[in-house]
């Protein structure tokens, strides 16, 4: 609560900033103080998609709507602040689903003009980076960092010189993102949605070097056009082939083997270009974020590569790499104590957001 | 904000974008202090901020003279829908007043009951994909909220319920919800006790999804 006897205060230097984040499948409310987390809550529909085998739209989007008002209570109170306590409030505005998008910026517009809170709408991949200033006990990120952003949703591979002013896209999935590949790979061998976790479990044990599965854009001619850029659509295709063909002579094969030869090839592809890019543009640091992060044979082979290339690697941990509101209030936060001006109100949902617009709708 | 009187910003983006600020007093009736609205369907993230800024503004009323929030629950086009839905509740929980939820097609059929009509009139709005979203009411002189009796429901335009009833058709003109309207819908249930809607978004139609039946062969 603010004392009426007390002098006004300047933008504060460690600004509360209040982060939504409604892009995909989950619904996350984070709070921020300055680089220091608050609160991290998240509600996810991702059980409702399970028999789908994948994330349907309408439903992210109709369970954004009603998770909103309940995970803002659950923030509020593992923060123990009220609205009096916030300075600002941010929001995801894209790269996402559009309808998924649309809930969590209508919600924020909404409390920020009831709040009387100013609103920074903020691109979602530059939050997965900005998170890992609010991770605990961490040293402050350094600049340039190379970020390998990847999850059901994207693969992306960023040059990250200044979190709130110079972001630059080297590369993307040109077909399916990575986390797609994995559910896409669990369905041919039975596995439950979302795949990666069970396709780490029955990779255990397996021999990655049992099946050569072809790593996307990693032939020299690609390498020339699409040196940075991710494909999983041909190695999903390899999979179910190589599996067909066995079950089509009812010939036994290990599902440990393929499962493991597959991850390997996901992650041997993601962290050679990643890799490339640090050695590339001599850039000694890597960040990882997204929730396919959580697939222990990539978080595995990362350390491997870094260590050998003298790159400094860091992972934030779990629960801040999957979505969460705890990165967009992050990013939000940072935008602040940089003197960046609020967006003005007439920004919409942009799915497709390049990761050059940071903050959108900027005020003059 | 005289004692007993109700100061309410109502929202609704059932078919455009629509925000109200509506003022009803024991003594001195109910009335729609300002409207703000943005017929285009497409934009309502982008208008809902601006809406409400305008109608707060026009009206000259600041947020903590409110005393509820008015969300119209449609039924409407999903992705739309939700937005005003979305920024109804989370102005209510911002600003710590209590949310209604109203029926979309009342706010319609109101705007009518004012205008002279009565007896039953079926309202009929836009639910794209060739279908229609409907909702009988049974409209007498002096009556306040007005009495919904049937629906809302979801029916091609050519396989309508209720053939007798006067049919307030999809035509531009009439299916534009307005917040104002809706918020003095509010303020007759208000007065008059009567029943809100429920708390759910009004879609009407399940999430369009099949159930995918295992992985699909890439062999021949
Ligand atoms: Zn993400």
């Amino acid at each position: 609560m603010t004392d009426a006897t007390e002098r006004p205060e300047p933008a504060p230097r460690e600004p509360v900033v209040l982060g939504i984040e409604t892009s995909c499948d989950e619904t996350g409310i984070g709070i921020v103080r300055g680089t220091t987390l608050l609160a991290n809550a998240i509600a996810s529909s991702m059980d409702e998609h399970a028999r789908y085998g994948g994330v349907v739209p309408e439903i992210a989007a109709r369970a954004h709507l009603e998770a909103l008002a309940p995970t803002i209570h659950s923030a509020l109170a593992e923060a123990r602040l009220g609205w009096s306590d916030i300075d600002a409030i941010a929001v995801t505005c894209g790269p996402g689903l559009s309808g998924a998008l649309m809930v969590g910026v209508a919600a924020a517009k909404g409390l920020a003009l009831a709040t009387g809170k100013p609103l920074y709408a903020v691109n979602h991949l530059v939050g997965h980076v900005g998170v890992d200033l609010v991770t605990p006990d961490s040293e402050p990120l350094e600049y340039p960092t190379i970020a390998l952003l990847v999850s059901g949703g994207h693969t992306s591979l960023l040059l990250v010189r200044d979190l709130v002013s110079d972001v630059e896209l080297l590369g993307e999935t040109i077909d399916d993102a990575a986390g797609e590949a994995f559910d896409k790979v669990a369905r041919v061998l039975g596995l439950p949605y979302p795949g990666g976790p069970h396709i780490d479990r029955v990779a255990v044990g397996g021999n990655p070097k049992a099946i050569r599965f072809p790593r996307g854009l990693s032939l020299p001619k690609d390498m020339a056009a699409h040196r940075y850029d991710f494909s999983f659509s041909g190695l999903k295709t390899a999979v179910a082939r190589w599996v067909e063909a066995r079950r089509d002579r009812g010939e036994e094969f290990s599902a440990a083997d393929v499962a493991a030869s597959f991850r390997e090839a996901v992650a041997d592809v993601l962290l050679t270009k990643a890799l490339a890019a640090c050695a590339d543009l001599q850039v000694p640091r890597l960040l990882l974020g997204g929730g396919v992060v959580a697939n222990a044979r990539i978080r595995e082979l990362a350390a491997e590569r870094a260590a050998a290339a003298g790159v400094t690697l860091r992972i934030p941990p779990l629960e801040l790499c999957t979505d969460n509101g705890a990165m967009i209030a992050a990013l939000g936060a940072q935008l602040i104590m940089r003197g960046h001006a609020p967006s003005e109100l007439g920004f919409g949902a942009d799915s497709t957001l390049p990761v050059t617009d940071i903050q959108v709708n900027v005020s003059q | 904000m005289s004692a007993g009187g109700e100061l309410l910003l109502a929202i609704d983006t059932s078919s455009g974008t629509s925000v109200a600020v509506v003022r009803g007093e024991r003594v001195g009736g109910r009335r729609v202090l300002s409207e703000a609205t943005e017929l285009d369907t497409m934009k309502h993230a982008e208008v809902i901020g601006l809406l409400i800024e305008r109608a707060l503004a026009e009206a000259g009323v600041v947020v903590s003279e409110l005393t509820g929030v008015v969300a119209g629950m449609g039924p409407g086009p999903f992705t739309g829908l939700r937005v005003g839905i979305a920024a109804a509740r989370a102005f209510a929980l911002g600003a710590d007043v209590p949310l209604r939820s109203v029926v979309s097609h009342d706010a319609l059929a109101f705007s009518q009951a004012q205008a002279g009509v009565t007896g039953d009139l079926l309202v009929v709005t836009d639910a794209r994909r060739r279908e229609v979203y409907w909702s009988l009411y049974r409209l007498a002189a002096n009556q306040g909220a007005p009495v919904r009796v049937d629906g809302p429901g979801l029916a091609k335009p050519d396989a309508l319920p209720h053939p007798h009833a006067l049919a307030l058709e999809a035509a531009e003109d009439s299916s534009r919800v307005s917040a104002g309207s809706l918020g003095l819908v509010a303020l007759e249930l208000l007065t008059s006790g009567g029943e809100f809607a429920g708390d759910q978004a009004l879609y009407l139609r399940s999430p369009d999804v099949t159930l995918s039946a295992g992985a699909k062969r890439v062999t021949q």
